[in-house]
């Protein structure tokens, strides 16, 4: 039996690494697959606590929560497409119009 | 058991996830995220979340992973320059304030707050009438507005998707 502490402290690892990767990486898709690692991340905590706590709200909250990813993929890759049909990049330090 | 499977399973998730971010190659990357995903949906059913574990499968290692690989094949970035340093330090920071909130999250878990009730849906409660109708039985009852709600989310998305890919409406 392995201890819920096991599970959390894999998710609070696996989210650190997405934001390395977010804080890290310039490549827009690399940032998107990394925001997919926090998911991911957050999803495993929900269900291991849900199992802790002989509930299943967690899982259905997991079930949201892919739903709200599937959304801003799908919105997100559009506008990289958009980004790259404008500007030929998709390397986030180029992309600095709207920063003051 | 169970013990046996969560050590190798929780070493490829880490390395995999560590992966995405070192591969220089999108491709790669979205490969080594699709083996996380896998290795998650694994996890899944350790902690007896069997149907969690299926649409992790479907909707990430299926649909979103897809996606990325379309996207990254339709962009061609053969073309696009090699990611170059902007600031030098970059790298050290991002790094530093990162492992500065796996210190927060740590010290959270290791103080052992877990607070809640204990819900009704024992292992063996749900092993009885089976973990998707159960999850079916809440999600259609106490859940149904948050559920209809996803549906909007969903067609949000759509529409924007769209707009946001045409050349001109």
């Amino acid at each position: 039996m392995v201890p819920i502490s096991y599970y959390l402290i894999l998710s609070a690892v696996l989210f650190t690494i997405g934001v390395i990767g977010v804080l890290v990486r310039r490549n827009a898709i690399i940032i998107f697959m990394c925001i997919e690692l926090m998911l991911n991340a957050v999803n495993l905590s929900f269900v291991a606590i849900s199992k802790h706590l002989d509930s299943l709200d967690g899982q259905i909250f997991v079930i949201f929560v892919m739903t709200v990813a599937a959304a801003e993929v799908a919105v997100g890759l559009a506008i990289i497409i958009n980004l790259f049909r404008n500007k030929e990049t998709i390397n986030i330090d180029e992309v600095n119009i709207m920063k003051w | 058991m169970t013990a046996f499977f969560f050590f190798p399973i929780a070493i490829v998730v880490l390395i995999s996830a560590s992966l995405v971010i070192f591969f220089r190659n999108p491709v790669h990357s979205a490969l080594s995220l699709l083996l996380t995903f896998f290795s998650l949906a694994g996890l899944y059913i350790l902690l007896n979340a069997q149907f969690v574990a299926a649409i992790q499968v479907i909707v990430y290692a299926g649909a979103i992973m897809v996606l990325f690989l379309f996207v990254i094949m339709l962009l061609n970035l053969d073309k696009v320059k090699k990611e170059r340093e902007r600031h030098p330090l970059q790298k050290a920071f991002g790094i530093l304030i990162a492992s500065l909130l796996l210190v927060v999250l740590g010290s959270v878990i290791a103080s052992g707050i877990l607070y809640g009730t204990k819900g009704i849906y024992t292992v063996e409660k749900v092993a009885a009438i089976g973990n998707t109708k159960a999850i079916a039985g809440l999600l259609f009852t106490d859940w149904i507005l948050p559920f209809e709600i996803t549906s909007i989310l969903l067609l949000a998305a759509i529409v924007g998707a769209i707009v946001l890919s045409k050349k001109e409406l």
